[in-house]
């Protein structure tokens, strides 16, 4: 087991270094200067600015500086925020818990649908709950989050009050007060991002269980004389889930597109909003360093799905 | 596989004659009969909006201050925005760019991902390894946080060079296009993978056809059908990109409408206009759905081992 994870760990190490490497590209092909400003203020010697430039290195041969950035990356280092003028981390680590608890309880609620859905789809195909579940799984990705959330707002908040469309930080109450307005403030989100990430994994789980439900060992457990719901549950479910697993890992980085856009919809103090906000402003360190944190939770929850991969494929040997 | 089962509840039949390729196919389309209705109605919806404003003569920039935020009536028959102008003559005009973007982000996608694919499944070694990294690596990118900073960052550059709507296209269009080829190249090489080894292609390689004429005459033309399959999935993928960057307000300027910035212009009046953001909504959701519709049906169509 430790020889596997280490072995997927050595290969995630090139994929960071990779994503680093573009992300710096891009930084180094874009036009503009941070300095700009500088350069327009008539307050500021020509000097003064050159000699600044050197201080930052910022005349160094590209691998140069590339070397330098990953390097202080790497240390934790992650720069200094131009509008908030607070450490860039400080600042990630205050986002990132919003954006995690929102994206996780999205992701439990999408679980909860689409595996009983997609199993009793595929259970019985072509039934009139197979026919009505595709059609609805369907609609549900073709509704893009950002107009799903517009009509949740419409509805839930401006026709029926049920419930608060901007989301606060600051909840005055205390206890479960507390937890009740958290709870009130996040159906929303929650329900916009789950349920298209349902849809579409409702697909996954119905077709991967229709390919193992007339293998010849389902036929077998069914002639034992087990009941339906064992054959089903203990046998088709268990295996159906393994290319799943690796389906749902691969869709993460869409997973952090939609919830950007849902943090802004309900304008959500997240990672997400926070990296919008940074664009907005010209703020190039926390948009560097958030992608760079996005880029390395997807590569972190990829080689957790390798190893709950492992987990319930026991052909995969850990060797 | 022991337990193949159809993709649609459709009879099984042999068919009574034999027909050309594309025929069997069409045959095989109208079977699935919501993508054939989605074909319609989507085929009505382009029409429109190709059509609609040579008709319906309304200007997208009118500005008429008598008639701010106007519910739906004869004259307006969607209605207007805070300024008075037309949004039925917005959503035709939105709906244009909208279109363009997904066709035009879909053939730089396919092309791409053919290109990137067949190389990597005709050559073998060491090349295949390094393309399929990268190709694995893009896959792992977060695209739409990376979509947000290449817009932002050449946004301006683009915009002296090319003019406002035509660089803003161009970006548009290169960096969706540029984030959605990893699906097809996979796609390819898996084809060419499988197509390579067949006897087929075998004969034509004894018979001395070079490798590119291998690929292009014999290889390709028969991994045609999942890339057609994907390309409508891309189209719809990059519809919503562009309105997703159009909702964030970083896609088209203002006085551009499309589709997602005529919702990000109506979201700050859902409680006094909620027609503003309903129809151009639905303007997508229905595309989208119509086009997935027919990829669906495509699929059934395309794929020469199921019997329909």
């Amino acid at each position: 087991m430790g020889n596997y994870l280490l072995r997927r760990l050595l290969i995630a190490v090139p994929s960071l270094l990779g994503i680093s490497l573009i992300l710096f590209t891009v930084l180094a092909l874009a036009p503009g200067d941070p300095f700009e400003d500088l350069a327009t203020n008539p307050n500021v010697p020509a000097e003064v600015r050159l000699a600044l430039r050197a201080s930052l290195g910022l005349d160094d041969p590209v691998w140069q500086r590339y070397l330098h950035w990953l390097g202080s990356m790497l240390q934790g280092n992650w720069g200094f925020s131009f509008v908030s003028r607070i450490d860039v981390d400080t600042l990630i680590w205050q986002r990132l818990p919003v954006t995690i608890a929102i994206i996780g309880a999205s992701q439990i609620l999408a679980l909860m649908v689409a595996l009983p859905v997609g199993i009793l789809a595929a259970v019985k195909p072509y039934s009139w709950f197979d026919r009505i579940a595709s059609t609805m799984a369907f609609v549900g990705f073709s509704l893009p989050t950002f107009f799903t959330g517009v009509l949740f707002i419409l509805v839930f908040s401006i026709e029926l009050g049920w419930l608060p469309f901007v989301f606060r930080a600051d909840i005055s109450e205390t206890g479960w007060q507390w937890w009740v307005e958290q709870i009130k403030q996040s159906i929303m989100p929650v329900a916009v991002l789950g349920l298209f990430q349902a849809a579409s994994w409702m697909r996954y789980v119905r077709s991967s269980v229709l390919d193992v439900i007339r293998l010849d060992y389902v036929s077998t457990a069914r002639s034992k004389g087990l009941a339906e719901r064992a054959v089903v549950m203990k046998h088709v479910v268990r295996n159906a889930l393994i290319p799943v697993v690796t389906l749902i890992a691969l869709q993460l980085p869409q997973l952090f597109g939609g919830a950007i856009v849902t943090e802004q919809i309900f304008r959500i103090p997240g990672i997400g909003s926070l990296l919008i906000d940074a664009i907005l402003r010209n703020d190039t360190p926390v948009v560097m360093a958030v992608t760079f944190v996005l880029s390395a939770l997807v590569i972190i929850f990829n080689l957790l799905a390798d190893v709950v991969y492992g987990w319930l494929d026991p052909r995969i040997s850990y060797t | 596989m022991a337990g193949s089962t159809p993709a649609s509840a459709t009879p099984e039949r042999a068919s009574p004659r034999s027909l050309t390729p594309w025929a069997e196919a069409w045959r095989r389309f109208k079977r699935h009969r919501l993508a054939y209705w989605s074909l319609w109605v989507l085929g009505l919806l382009v029409l429109g909006v190709l059509l609609g404003p040579l008709v319906y003569k309304v200007g997208i920039n009118d500005i008429d201050f008598q008639a701010r935020l106007a519910p739906p009536s004869w004259k307006h028959p969607l209605g207007t925005d805070d300024l008075g102008r037309d949004l039925l003559a917005r959503v035709l005009y939105g709906g244009r760019i909208s279109l363009a973007v997904g066709m035009a982000a879909m053939l730089i996608a396919i092309t791409v991902g053919v290109i990137i694919g067949a190389i990597a499944g005709i050559s073998r070694g060491w090349l295949d390894a390094a393309l399929m990294w990268v190709t694995d690596l893009f896959l792992s990118l977060p695209q739409l946080p990376l979509l947000l900073l290449l817009i932002f960052l050449f946004r301006e550059t683009l915009k002296n060079l090319f003019g406002l709507e035509v660089g803003i296209f161009l970006l548009i269009v290169v960096v969706i296009g540029g984030f959605r080829w990893m699906p097809v190249a996979r796609l390819v090489r898996a084809q060419f993978f499988s197509l390579r080894e067949k006897e087929f292609v075998e004969a034509a390689r004894a018979l001395g056809a070079s490798t590119s004429r291998q690929v292009v005459r014999h290889i390709l033309p028969n991994a045609l059908g999942p890339v057609i399959v994907a390309a409508t999935i891309d189209v719809q993928a990059a519809i919503i990109a562009e309105s997703t960057l159009s909702f964030l307000g970083l896609g088209f300027p203002p006085d551009i409408p499309t589709w997602g910035r005529i919702l990000y212009d109506g979201r700050d009046y859902m409680d006094l206009a909620p027609y503003w953001v309903l129809f151009p909504g639905l303007a997508i959701f229905i595309t989208v759905l119509t086009i997935s519709f027919i990829g669906d049906g495509l699929r059934d169509a395309l794929d020469p081992r199921r019997v329909l």
